[in-house]
């Protein structure tokens, strides 16, 4: 393969085996353009930031502090007390409105997001057989929402029958008595299951969108012609994309388990080796997929848009990161199954709120290793030393 | 010495570096299919600079591209530097050098930090680097700017930066795609230096690809191509001498030289007939003298001058040739059947005064003045970034003058933008119909744009499916056609509300010599019918098509007047008849010294 050339020729003979040499140079390259275009920045570590705040500060799926019109149409002694447990719930913010009228137009306004009324035979029907009702209504439109405002509600009335039997000095007859515990994130915060969750999103966005975009630059500005006519290899220029997007990417995984732990006090459990170690897997997978895109594609608007329906898009919302893959249809569960974020998402959430369980970790970190190799083999087979 | 490959067929062009035997290839887009190459050979030889010419789309970067195994023959062989180009292409690739169209230079990255890459990529030890970067920055006088950005550059100096890239490990054998595209005629003669500086002192062998004609008689040899095949190779004198005896130059006093053309255009013995400032070139198809009284009967006081052949004139009649055997003679008809749209009133039409256009704290143009008389055919000449467009954008009132005054077709753009663009054509550089609607759905979304309707609507599109022969086209889908079929289309679309002016931005740049002939009759008979025509160039002879011209560079004109005045002005004991390119390149080279110069 590299016969001796002319004695006569001037000219020096190519130098061989300068592969390391060549991966020096692309891997330099690549970082002088991460560090001097704002927007892999912004991507890589600016987005993480942001995202991490909405979803830690601003974001919550829990009813605390729910706005409630307390409509009470006889004032007593009885619905004092009754009330009196809306204004020690930390989960309620009780208004008091003159009658039912005011309340719906105030629930309308979404002023509040539930009624409860008292009707004026309160305290009279309360002493009698068949006891006084109480009329609830909840907005429904966000359906999570109003069951537990139901369940609070239901919550505090219970305490307050508990309360009037401990008062009258006689046990309440309860056959069944409720203990509830909550395992893992026992104060049901749901800072807690979103951080690690979107620590995967995170990662999605470097890996996958930011590379397909970078590899799709090079085919659109004409640079990759240029790489392709030196002596450079198809593997070499994968791995100086790799390389790179891979360390920027374990960038942004430090910042956001250091920023969900230290800012916002999310319990890591498991090891952090455990999840760099599935983090890199997941990283893999990603950079492959935006390889992939970008090798498909050539073109950086076509490799966007494809990047965010086919990873970014998946992976925030069926990868159980807000919504449970359990409570989703069949077939959307089966889908699921082909997101690498799915897998992540897990072992994330496990490690952070329950520990190493090896169960949940080694079977996803399996799924994952596999997909990192089948989009990187994919990838490295289609990303060909030719023009067409 | 050979490697491996010597032992082929005896017949091989042993001198050969790059050889390609009966190669076809194709490209399949869509449902179509292209074919870029059809059974072309050829060799090029040790030592030499060899120039492959032809027009957009005759396949010279699918050659390319082929000779470096970036893409792999349909059929045929391809052999570089004794290596099968195809198979082995890891061996061709780290012996050859290539400079794509579009170099790909990461213009994130400063002029240091390119050299760099591409010295590792191409494996330069690193001790032999800093005395190949110091030549390689003496040669392409870049020493200065190693610290700046490669995006920074102007267009000439990126190009001279990706040739020293590619040169960084000194190839055997270095293959230029069009290097002087978009290149300022200064910058242009010095890629030519550097090149055959590196064939006599490193001994390279030198193929490189060109549209323009006046290029290729710098070449050792050339190989014209077109349409995917090859039409002729040999040293460009040997094509220049198949013309010798048959070009003249005619003089015809008092005459309205685009008359005098259209004329000569049509007489028999004419193959091509073209201005040349006041003068018309000819060629003729035999060697006989032609006689005056022949040629333009009833014209007194004509004169025919014998002149030296050029590579163009013998390149534009074997296209001539094979058109004709290809589809037929077709008669030269003169566009002038269009009803005559004659308007009064004398005076400038376009007037531009003391103009200047600011991005930021860059001056774009700076403080230009001119006038445009009605029926002229006015061209601005200059490099890219010289500021011809921004000032073609600020006259068809897409771009607001920072200072001076702008009157098109007597109304201030600064108060009736509106009412000026009722009366301007304007073809912007880029083909900006759209690609996926047919020749008549453009025509009739173009001429409705304009507000045209009913009766009135189809005549116009009747008459420019007639007038610019798209007739058999007119449900082809416009992105299929032939670029001279899309600037015809172009040019129709701008022309659809009868504008008292039009704007042709760049108007035949890619297009081959006999396309642009047929683009210029048109732009000729409309100015007979006393349309303005206001023109932007970087084909220097198509300068001498123009009444006047405005040579621009950074912002300013350093020339304005007919093209005969443009060039006697630099007339020099060094060139005593200059040519519109001297001229060129006499004026920058005259503003980069203080001392001004006739």
């Amino acid at each position: 393969m590299s016969p001796a050339r002319d004695q006569q020729s001037p000219v020096a003979p190519p130098s061989r085996g300068g592969g390391g040499m060549r991966l020096r140079g692309l891997i330099r390259k690549e970082f002088y353009q991460i560090l001097r275009d704002p927007s892999s920045i912004a991507i890589a570590f600016l987005l993480p930031i942001v995202l991490l705040l909405i979803f830690g500060y601003g974001v919550s799926l829990d009813a605390e502090h729910v706005p409630i019109a307390l409509v009470v149409e006889q004032p007593s002694a009885d619905t004092a007390s009754f009330t009196s447990g809306f204004h020690r719930s930390r989960y309620f913010e009780p208004v008091y409105l003159r009658d039912l009228r005011e309340a719906e137009a105030a629930l309308l306004d979404r002023r509040v997001s539930a009624i409860v009324h008292l009707r004026a035979d309160f305290a009279r029907r309360l002493r009698q057989t068949g006891g006084a009702p109480v009329q609830v209504i909840v907005n429904g439109v966000d359906a999570n929402t109003g069951q537990l405002i139901l369940g609070y509600v239901q919550g505090v009335w219970q305490k307050w029958l508990q309360r009037q039997a401990l008062d009258r000095g006689d046990a309440l007859a309860l056959p069944v008595r409720l203990e509830a515990r909550v395992w893992f994130n026992s104060e049901l915060r749901s800072r807690n299951f979103l951080v690690p969750g979107l620590i995967a999103i995170i990662m999605t966005l470097i890996g996958a969108l930011l590379t397909a975009l970078v590899m799709a630059r090079e085919w659109e500005r004409g640079t990759m012609e240029a790489l392709l006519v030196t002596p450079v290899t198809m593997r070499e220029v994968l791995v100086g994309k790799l390389v790179p997007y891979f360390l920027l990417g374990t960038g942004g995984m430090a910042l956001s388990v250091a920023m969900g732990t230290w800012l916002f006090g999310v319990p890591l459990r498991g090891s952090l080796w455990v999840l760099f170690a599935a983090a890199s897997l997941f990283l893999l997978a990603a950079l492959g997929m935006g390889l992939l895109i970008s090798t498909v594609t050539k073109n950086q608007f076509v490799a966007g848009q494809v990047a965010i329906l086919a990873t970014f898009l998946p992976a925030f919302i069926l990868s159980g990161f807000i919504f449970d893959i359990g409570s989703m249809p069949a077939v959307v569960q089966g889908i699921t199954h082909v997101l690498a974020a799915r897998y992540f998402v897990a072992i994330l959430q496990t490690v952070f709120l329950a520990g190493n369980v090896w169960s949940v970790v080694l079977p996803n970190a399996l799924a994952l290793a596999g997909m990192a190799a089948f989009f990187l083999g994919v990838s490295r087979r289609k990303l060909r030393k030719r023009l067409e | 010495m050979e490697p491996s490959s010597a032992t082929g067929s005896a017949e091989r062009d042993s001198d050969a570096v790059l050889e390609l035997r009966g190669v076809s290839k194709q490209f399949v887009v869509g449902r179509r299919t292209i074919p870029a190459l059809r059974r072309v050979s050829l060799a090029v030889r040790r030592g030499r600079v060899t120039g492959l010419i032809g027009p957009d789309g005759a396949g010279k970067t699918t050659l390319m591209r082929l000779s470096v195994g970036l893409l792999a023959p349909d059929q045929g062989q391809v052999r570089a530097l004794g290596f099968d180009a195809t198979r082995e292409s890891l061996a061709v690739q780290s012996r050859v050098g290539y400079m794509p169209q579009r170099f790909g230079l990461y213009e994130d990255l400063s002029v240091q930090e390119n050299l760099d890459l591409y010295a590792d990529l191409q494996g330069v030890p690193p001790a032999a680097r800093a005395g190949r970067y110091e030549e390689l920055m003496r040669m392409t006088g870049l020493a200065r700017f190693t610290a700046r950005l490669a995006g920074r550059l102007s267009g000439g100096m990126k190009q001279k930066l990706g040739l020293a890239c590619t040169l960084v490990r000194p190839p055997q054998l270095l293959l230029l795609d069009e290097p002087t595209v978009g290149v300022d005629p200064v910058s242009r003669r010095e890629l030519w230096q550097i090149v055959y500086r590196l064939v006599q002192q490193e001994g390279m062998t030198v193929l490189l690809s060109t549209a323009y004609l006046d290029e290729a008689e710098r070449c050792d040899e050339i190989i014209l191509m077109h349409d995917g095949e090859v039409l002729g190779d040999g040293p460009p004198g040997q094509f220049r001498e198949k013309s010798r005896g048959r070009t003249y130059l005619v003089t015809a006093p008092g005459q309205r030289k685009r008359v005098v053309q259209a004329k000569l255009a049509a007489a028999a013995p004419v193959v091509d007939a073209l201005i040349q400032g006041d003068r018309v070139r000819l060629v003729l198809d035999s060697e006989a003298a032609p006689q005056p009284a022949a040629l333009l009967p009833g014209v007194a006081g004509v004169s025919i001058q014998s002149v030296p052949p050029r590579l163009e004139d013998s390149f534009v009649a074997m296209l001539k040739n094979r058109r004709a055997e290809d589809r037929g003679a077709r008669p030269p008809d003169p566009a002038a059947s269009a009803p005559a749209r004659r308007r009064n009133g004398g005076g400038p039409v376009i007037e531009v005064s003391g103009v200047q256009r600011r991005f930021g704290n860059f001056y774009a143009v700076k403080g230009v003045t001119f006038q445009v008389e009605r029926g002229e055919v006015f061209g601005l000449l200059g490099a890219n970034g010289a500021g011809k467009s921004t000032t073609f954008r600020m006259l068809c009132g897409l771009l607001p003058a920072s200072a001076g005054r702008l009157r098109v077709a007597g109304v201030d753009l600064r108060t009736a933008a509106a009412a000026a663009r009722a009366r301007i054509g304007y073809m912007s550089q880029k083909f900006s119909l759209y690609g996926n609607l047919s020749v008549g759905e453009n025509l009739r979304f173009f001429s409705s744009a304009y507000g045209l309707s009913g009766r009135r609507q189809r005549e116009q599109m009747d008459r420019a499916l007639e007038q610019f022969d798209l007739a058999p086209m007119a449900d082809t889908p416009s992105l299929d056609l032939p670029l001279g079929h899309k600037q015809r289309l172009a040019m129709a679309c701008a022309l659809m509300h009868e504008p008292d002016i039009l704007f042709l931005d760049e108007p035949t740049s890619g297009v081959d010599p006999l396309a642009r002939r047929d683009f210029w009759r048109r732009i000729n008979a409309l100015a007979e019918q006393h349309v303005t025509v206001m023109v932007t160039t970087h084909f220097m002879e198509e300068a001498e098509y123009c009444d006047r011209l405005a040579i621009m560079a950074d912002g300013e004109i350093l020339a304005l007047g007919t093209p005969e005045e443009v060039k006697q002005r630099q007339r020099s004991a060094e060139h005593p008849e200059p040519t519109m390119e001297d001229a060129f390149i006499a004026l920058i080279e005259g503003k980069g010294q203080t001392t001004a110069s006739g």
